[in-house]
């Protein structure tokens, strides 16, 4: 990257209070975007990567407590209060979500929907204005200018997507935080939309984090991916890179696990990511992973940096000096009964 | 109607067939107005299933692959029973079942179950696991108390739910969306059936639990041998885990075989697209261009001629275009264009909705002050901008007419599932007739 990060959050920790402990659902992660990148996060579900999602843009529900920062604009935004926060969304900061059809409001057109965004944003804009932003970010989305007075019911899934997108894209914001945005659509239409957020960056310069289950999207539609366990990145680099030649052993094994036309094998990971009130001492993964050292279960693994803005925290890539030949012997696992597993 | 030794696929035996369905038909009707429901007018029918025919045979996985919208799911309820099939015929394991009451089919139902996508829904949540898993041995009066809870404990066991003692007296809340689909599994498993129909049994889980899932069916299958209908949005796990594929769009099958074949070789653009879509994790690839534009159009208004014509890139001469292609093109055009000249296109234009009404002859009405004269420019410069365009293909003749133009488009030519190698395909480019009609008009035209 050459320029600034147009988001950069180090150290970022979500906790929730529960009545039977603490979740760490975020705990310590740092990572960067950069203008007009799209990064890939990745994981089964249950490690957090939502939560991280909605912590970056402070929209968390009440008793979740947030720690470290998220630089934007050379603000941070962990501890802003809500009014400034507000200000931040929309214009700077854009969220799409899963659903399409639960976050229009069904009562209200499309065109609707344009002007309470835009006008709540931009109080400047004449209605002319109004109108030729709404539709011309409708039509890079594929929507007719003949539709713009229609109501949500009125639109296929797809297009409701698009027209999520479209939402938040009208107000042109810096980075833009995609959450499962094509889980509920079929295989067609989610290409075609994954086709729409890889031109974002050409368009509109936008970083984009793109949070998904699946691998293929990533490798896709992706520039960088981070790949997130119980909570913490484990690995994250150049996707192509990441992909060709996992370093973490819980990315090379999520890999196998995604059955693709090419898929000649089922193959499963062992086990379920663990809870996060208790998760395992050392790296979290030691208890599912197929290389773990008897290191692995009693300290967590520092940053390898592997070059090429590529880093991984497992100690097999971690030099000798700092782990000895009894640290690497292999570690004993315990059976794993299906009683365990997801 | 054909007889049903006529009708069979040419491939299949009969002794090895379980389930026989012959152009079958359901249909929805359509609620309409409170005043068409007064005068008692039929408001029209949605073709859930329209006109399919194919085998199941015994012990083998056919997978049934579509998008929503596709009938897929209508099409498995009907073969159970659980949906009145509207005409034609399914046979399971010879008996016809269209038709049967309740009663009767309840009989056949412990010897064919279901699988349903979503585990959070299919299990009640105020029963235990053995309640729930055990229900189908109450309901056909099978086993109750002490043996019902060892018969459960059995499926548990088999489905990998071990030891089966932690999850027996468990609430569907205790357990992960994988250990709720294998108790779902297990209660479609318990009174041993011969036919399971999974409707989308992984997609809602997660990527890693999905492998584990599908290594189970195909354990259950070899251990007893049941035949599975495995239907699927998801042609990459079809892949792994069918012996043949039915491809369905809008209600009918327009690619039926073998898997290798389908996959190796798939005829239809339907399949070809399908397949082309789906995500890879492969580094080398990046997202493909080349896609079907638009969505599966409403089954209540189908389109003319070939379902899949308004999408697919290969669709010719006859294969039904009609006057809602045209509104279609004219609004993709519109959404790439800025609001002024988009808004000079459109006045040259007046009322559009008449070509709602699917037509192959129809009239584009000229803006007010404009002229039938300008109205055929416009379409003359649509077309110069995108020669390619399929729907050009399909022009017969632009008339002007005082303040309106007359367009006429070819008459369509309805694809017709025809053996093409080792599979059926049901699309124009492979049926002589139909070419032979594109040659026909060439002539004439010239």
């Amino acid at each position: 990257m050459t320029s600034e990060p147009v988001v950069s959050v180090r150290d970022l920790r979500v906790y929730y209070g529960t009545l039977r402990g603490t979740v760490r659902a975020v705990d310590g992660v740092s990572l960067e975007i950069g203008e007009g990148e799209v990064l890939g996060l990745v994981g089964e579900s249950g490690c957090g990567k939502s939560t991280l999602g909605r912590g970056i843009l402070g929209l968390l529900p009440e008793g979740a407590v947030t720690d470290g920062e998220v630089l934007f604009g050379g603000r941070n935004l962990v501890g802003m209060s809500d009014r400034e926060l507000r200000k931040f969304r929309g214009p700077d900061l854009g969220l799409i979500f899963q659903e399409p059809m639960t976050r229009l409001n069904p009562l209200m057109r499309i065109d609707q929907h344009f002007a309470e965004t835009l006008k709540q944003h931009e109080p400047g804009l004449n209605d002319a204005e109004v109108r030729r932003r709404s539709l011309e970010t409708l039509g890079r989305m594929g929507i007719p200018p003949t539709r713009f007075k229609q109501y949500p019911h009125e639109f296929s899934g797809g297009m409701r997507q698009r027209i999520m997108i479209a939402l938040a894209l009208v107000l042109r914001p810096k980075l833009l935080i995609a959450d499962e945005p094509t889980t509920s659509l079929d295989v067609i239409v989610e290409a075609q939309i994954l086709s729409i957020l890889a031109d974002l960056r050409r368009d509109f310069g936008t970083a984009l984090l793109l949070i998904t289950h699946n691998l293929g999207i990533v490798a896709e539609a992706c520039d960088r991916v981070a790949v997130m366990y119980a909570g913490q990145i484990v690995e994250e680099g150049d996707a192509r890179d990441v992909f060709s030649e996992p370093a973490h052993p819980y990315t090379r094994e999520l890999l196998r696990s995604t059955i693709s036309l090419d898929t000649t094998e089922l193959h499963s990971i062992p086990g379920a990511p663990p809870n996060l009130i208790t998760p395992p001492p050392g790296c979290r993964f030691h208890p599912r992973c197929p290389d773990a050292m008897s290191v692995c279960a009693t300290t967590f693994p520092p940053q390898e940096d592997l070059g090429g803005r590529r880093r991984v925290f497992c100690w097999l890539h971690t030099s000798d000096e700092r782990v000895g030949p009894v640290d690497r012997e292999p570690l004993e696992r315990e059976e794993l009964a299906v009683a365990e597993e997801a | 109607m054909a007889t049903v030794d006529e009708a069979r696929p040419p491939d299949a035996r009969a002794d090895d067939v379980l389930v026989a369905v012959r152009n079958l038909k359901t249909y929805y009707g359509l609620r309409g107005s409170f005043r068409q429901r007064i005068f008692g007018r039929e408001s029209g029918s949605v073709r859930a299933v329209d006109d399919v025919t194919l085998d199941i045979r015994r012990g083998e996985v056919l997978g049934l692959v579509g998008e929503s919208g596709s009938g897929k799911t209508t099409l498995g309820r009907t073969l159970l029973g659980l949906v009145p099939a509207t005409e034609g015929s399914v046979r399971f394991e010879g008996e016809e079942i269209t038709g049967m009451s309740e009663r009767e089919l309840r009989r056949l139902r412990r010897r064919m179950q279901i699988v349903f996508q979503d585990p959070h829904a299919s299990l009640n949540p105020a029963m235990t696991i053995e309640q729930s898993v055990g229900h189908p041995l109450e309901i056909h009066g099978v086993a109750k108390g002490a043996q019902r809870r060892q018969r459960v404990a059995e499926a548990l066991e088999t489905v990998g739910l071990s030891p089966a003692e932690q999850f027996i007296d468990k609430y569907p809340s205790d357990l992960s969306g994988g250990q709720k689909q294998r108790a779902v599994i297990a209660r479609a498993i318990i009174l041993n059936p011969v036919l399971l129909v999974a409707d989308e049994p992984v997609s809602m889980l997660d990527m890693s639990v999905r492998a584990k899932i599908l290594q189970l069916m195909l354990h259950l299958k070899h251990e007893f041998g049941f035949t599975y209908l495995y239907i699927t949005h998801d042609l990459a796990t079809a892949k792994f885990f069918c012996d043949r594929i039915a491809i369905l769009y809008l209600g009918r099958i327009v690619e039926i075989g073998p898997s290798e074949a389908i996959y190796e070789d798939p005829k239809h653009p339907y399949t070809k697209a399908l397949l082309k879509a789906i995500p890879e994790p492969d580094p080398r690839r990046s997202v493909p261009r080349d896609l079907p534009r638009g969505e599966i159009p409403d089954a209540a208004r189908p389109p003319l001629g070939c379902s899949f014509h308004p999408r697919c890139p290969a669709a010719f001469e006859v294969c039904g275009w009609e006057s809602r292609d045209l509104r279609d093109l004219l609004e993709a055009r519109w959404a790439r264009m800025a609001e002024a000249e988009y808004e000079a296109e459109q006045a040259v234009l007046g009322d559009m909705s008449r070509l709602d009404e699917s037509s192959t002859s129809f009239r584009l009405d000229a803006g007010s002050g404009r002229s039938a004269e300008e109205v055929a420019a416009l379409l003359a410069r649509v077309r110069s901008d995108d020669p390619a365009e399929p729907f050009w293909r399909g022009l017969r003749s632009i008339r002007e007419i005082e303040r309106h133009v007359e367009v006429e488009l070819n008459e369509p030519y309805a694809p017709r599932l025809l053996p093409v190698g080792s599979v059926q395909v049901e699309c124009n480019l492979y049926d002589e007739d139909a070419l032979q009609q594109v040659e026909t008009l060439a002539v004439s035209g010239s």
